[in-house]
């Protein structure tokens, strides 16, 4: 773009994170009106919420950076919601407000913050929550890259919902929501110029999908969503966390045909790849058959499968063990370092 | 040593083509394997054909393994 | 969701598990069976197949993985040369996280010098058209697998006069090492698992060397689990008959003759050099370095300042690579040396014996 000559309004200027006209302009004409709810419309220093429902307080808080940022299946307006949304949800909590600020670097394209924009009011209605607070700020060309988000979320465990890791036993199910890797295979792809009409980033807010599993009185005992480091790690950290063993069944992992093969064409493992809208639930067998039941009526649930079986914690074991569709048996680790691609 | 998979040749320039496996594009160097065709299978090692694949002794291969399993198996 | 895979269909699995049993039970003593390939290593590991060979037939791992048998000293250059202000250095991600004397490429890059991970030596030419001001430096290691593409990437750069491109040679050969271990003799190898995708560029004709001089059979296979447990059920029958033949048990990609014109530019580009192997020293004639005519394409000749070579105390890489033990027998092993913190290149490469071993294989009994 150097050397071109470029309508001032048409990219981030330093002066839009400057706190003055240009910032107001910035936030009147690009954000407010995809946004737009009476929170946000004052533009006070907080907002002032109303009272809690019955429950307890659950928050959490996340960082999103990705490249590219805006990719199949979603942008990064629309990750940083679901993710901060997603986190609320497999904790148990009915996900309410959320923050949301973004960190632009000097010359991003009023056009993609927009997308941004419009990506984070989609996720929020998607998932019934209303983005209450936010700031903009705008560091040097070259001091960033294009765009980062930081979001905050409170929500409420309903009375009577117990879930953690503690509550798992032996014997239980490991169900996944839907096919995995999707999201990583996406990012992935486009990084190492692989093109495909069909893969595409699963990010999706999973409040109405959890919900689903409640009001279907299903026992939850402890869900996770496996995103960085994919269902492996996730599944690594809850044997830890929780003293178990996990052994999935390598024949019964839900991976798309396109994702397999962005995998054996970078030399990945779509086991370590991140999902940003699926859920791995723990229940007890006998409420296995429900809760698939119950996610698979839900339209991010269908793909919905059993994949492993949580076994008697035992001392000289591995805690997580994959059985091999060779009928073999591999210990899995967490994601050690980077996933590089590797020809080896 | 090496990390190769097959992909269909569905296109090809001078030197270089697009192969495709299960929905999934990469442009491919095709100076090690240039009498490859479109519609061919071909070895694709860190972004170069390296080799065709003969899709008939793949195919034996199967066969002569199955019958193993057959005259072995449970 | 997904067709079921017939090439890793767990009843033929068994079925051929089943058949090596039974061979199994006509040999008079323990053997080994080194596969010889990295990548081998991993689909053994990954499909969990050593767990289900009888005990008398064990699987030992080669030096075949092109990142593990790179020396030190060839990292040592590829650091110093990615803190020459003017170079890019691409490489392989494979290579990012093998540590140099007193640094690696992934702590290079965190301290601001310019290294991109690419798939492809194609990516690398795409790199260095797009940057002409700066010098963009591929570190080439790799088998004849690897190596033509190489070659052919330069022959690119040649063609276009993109002057920019050049390659640290790092180039290793198959024979050389394998004639090494079994003339030393201090490895019982008694058949080789060969490395399919070397085949396809070299030809099954290539290891006349292994009947003729040798004596040692071999089987060249394919990568799924139905593949590697072919091959090594015909190598229990040809050790029990004491038949020294070569196998082409991957004939859907490797033919006699293999791929001649990656050869020929192999040819043009490259001549075989004496060179050095991580565990195993130097062997004549083992590696390639570019003709003198391509000088100008090569990184070896740019000036730098390297650190002094020196390698990581206590470190068995070298033993782990001729199959001489087991990464268990390694006291670094899963105490300072784990894939986060690898302190032998075997740690490093996923396809790496040890990683191999860490990620893998200590299944029952370590966690």
């Amino acid at each position: 773009m150097r050397g071109t000559r470029v309508k001032a309004d048409s990219r981030i200027l330093l002066g839009h994170g400057a706190g003055g006209r240009l910032t107001h302009e910035l936030v009147a004409r690009s954000i407010l009106p995809a946004l737009d709810n009476p929170y946000l419309a004052t533009l006070s220093d907080a907002a002032v919420l109303t009272q809690l429902p019955a429950g307890r307080p659950a928050m959490t808080t996340d960082g999103f950076v990705v490249d590219p940022p805006v990719f199949a299946g979603g942008d990064l307006g629309y990750l940083s919601v679901c993710g901060t949304v997603n986190d609320l949800c497999v904790s148990g909590a009915r996900p309410l407000w959320l923050t949301w600020a973004l960190i632009l670097e000097e010359g991003l394209e009023l056009e993609l913050l927009e997308r941004f924009v419009r990506g984070a009011a989609r996720a929020a209605s998607e998932a019934g929550v209303v983005l209450v607070a936010g700031d903009t700020k705008v560091v040097p060309r070259g001091k960033g890259d294009r765009a980062y988000a930081v979001t905050s979320g409170l929500g409420v465990v309903p009375p009577g919902r117990e879930l953690g890791d503690q509550h798992i036993r032996p014997g239980d199910a490991v169900l996944v929501s839907g096919p995995i890797g999707d999201h990583g295979a996406t990012i992935l792809a486009h990084r190492h110029e692989l093109g495909s009409d069909e893969l595409r980033s699963d990010c999706a807010p999973l409040a109405g999908l959890i919900e689903a599993l409640f009001a279907a009185r299903v026992d939850v005992r402890a869900m996770h969503d496996p995103t960085r480091g994919g269902v492996a790690t996730t599944c690594y950290e809850t044997c830890r966390r929780g003293n178990l063993r996990i052994e999935l069944d390598e024949r019964a992992l839900p991976v798309r045909r396109e994702v397999a093969a962005t995998c054996r064409l970078l030399g990945l493992d779509p086991l370590y790849l991140a999902c940003e809208g699926r859920v791995l639930v723990w229940v007890s067998e006998e409420h296995a058959e429900r809760a698939l039941a119950a996610l698979r009526e839900h339209p991010l649930g269908r793909g919905a499968v059993r994949i492993g079986v949580v076994a008697e914690p035992s001392p000289g074991l591995a805690p997580l063990v994959l059985r091999t569709a060779a009928g073999g048996r591999r210990p899995l680790d967490m994601l050690s370092g980077l996933d590089l691609p590797r020809i080896c | 040593m090496c990390l190769a998979i097959p992909m269909r040749l569905v296109e090809r320039r001078e030197f270089v083509g697009t192969g495709e496996v299960d929905g999934v594009r990469r442009e491919i160097g095709l100076a090690l394997c240039s009498e490859a065709r479109v519609g061919d299978f071909v070895l694709v090692h860190a972004g170069f054909a390296i080799g065709c694949i003969d899709e008939e002794a793949a195919r034996e291969t199967l066969a002569a393994l199955a019958r193993i399993a057959a005259e072995d198996g449970p | 969701m997904n067709d079921p895979d017939p090439w890793s269909d767990a009843g033929t699995i068994r079925a051929l598990a089943g058949r090596i049993e039974q061979r199994a039970r006509r040999l008079t003593r323990g053997i080994k069976l080194m596969e010889v390939c990295g990548t081998h290593t991993h689909a053994i590991a990954r499909a969990g197949l050593r767990r289900m060979l009888p005990s008398n037939v064990k699987l030992i791992s080669g030096p075949g993985c092109p990142v593990c048998v790179t020396p030190i000293d060839y990292m040592d250059r590829a650091v110093a040369l990615a803190r020459r202000a003017d170079v890019t250095v691409c490489t392989f991600g494979d290579l990012l996280r093998v540590p140099s004397s007193r640094s690696s490429l992934e702590r290079e890059s965190a301290a601001g010098h310019d290294i991109r991970i690419v798939y492809s030596p194609r990516d690398a030419l795409r790199i260095a058209r797009a940057a002409p001001e700066r010098k963009v430096v591929f570190l080439g290691v790799g088998f004849e697998t690897t190596l033509p593409g190489i070659a052919a990437a330069l022959e690119e750069a040649e063609r276009e006069q993109l002057d920019n491109f050049l390659v640290l040679p790092g180039a290793k050969l198959l024979e050389p090492p394998l004639r090494a271990l079994v003339e030393a003799g201090d490895v019982q190898v008694d058949g080789f698992l060969l490395p399919g995708h070397v085949s396809v560029i070299t030809g099954s004709a290539f290891y006349a060397f292994m009947t003729d001089a040798l004596r040692v059979p071999g089987a060249i296979v394919g990568f799924t689990a139905l593949d590697v447990l072919s091959g090594v059920e015909r190598l229990v029958e040809l050790v029990a008959a004491g038949e020294a033949r070569v196998l082409n048990l991957y004939p859907r990609v490797v033919t006699e003759s293999g791929n001649r014109a990656a050869r020929e530019l192999l040819e043009r580009w490259f001549e075989p050099v004496d060179s050095r192997w991580r565990g195993l020293g130097s062997i004549p004639r083992s590696g390639l370095a570019l003709r003198d005519q391509f000088a100008h394409r090569d990184a070896s000749k740019l000036d730098v300042a390297l650190d002094p070579t020196c390698e990581p105390r206590g470190c068995r890489c070298g033993e782990v690579l001729k199959g001489a033990i087991e990464p268990p027998d390694c006291p670094l092993f899963d105490t300072v040396c784990t894939p986060l913190e690898p302190v032998g290149a075997c740690m490093v490469s996923s396809e790496g014996t040890c990683a191999a071993w860490y990620r893998h294989e200590r299944c029952e009994e370590h966690a």
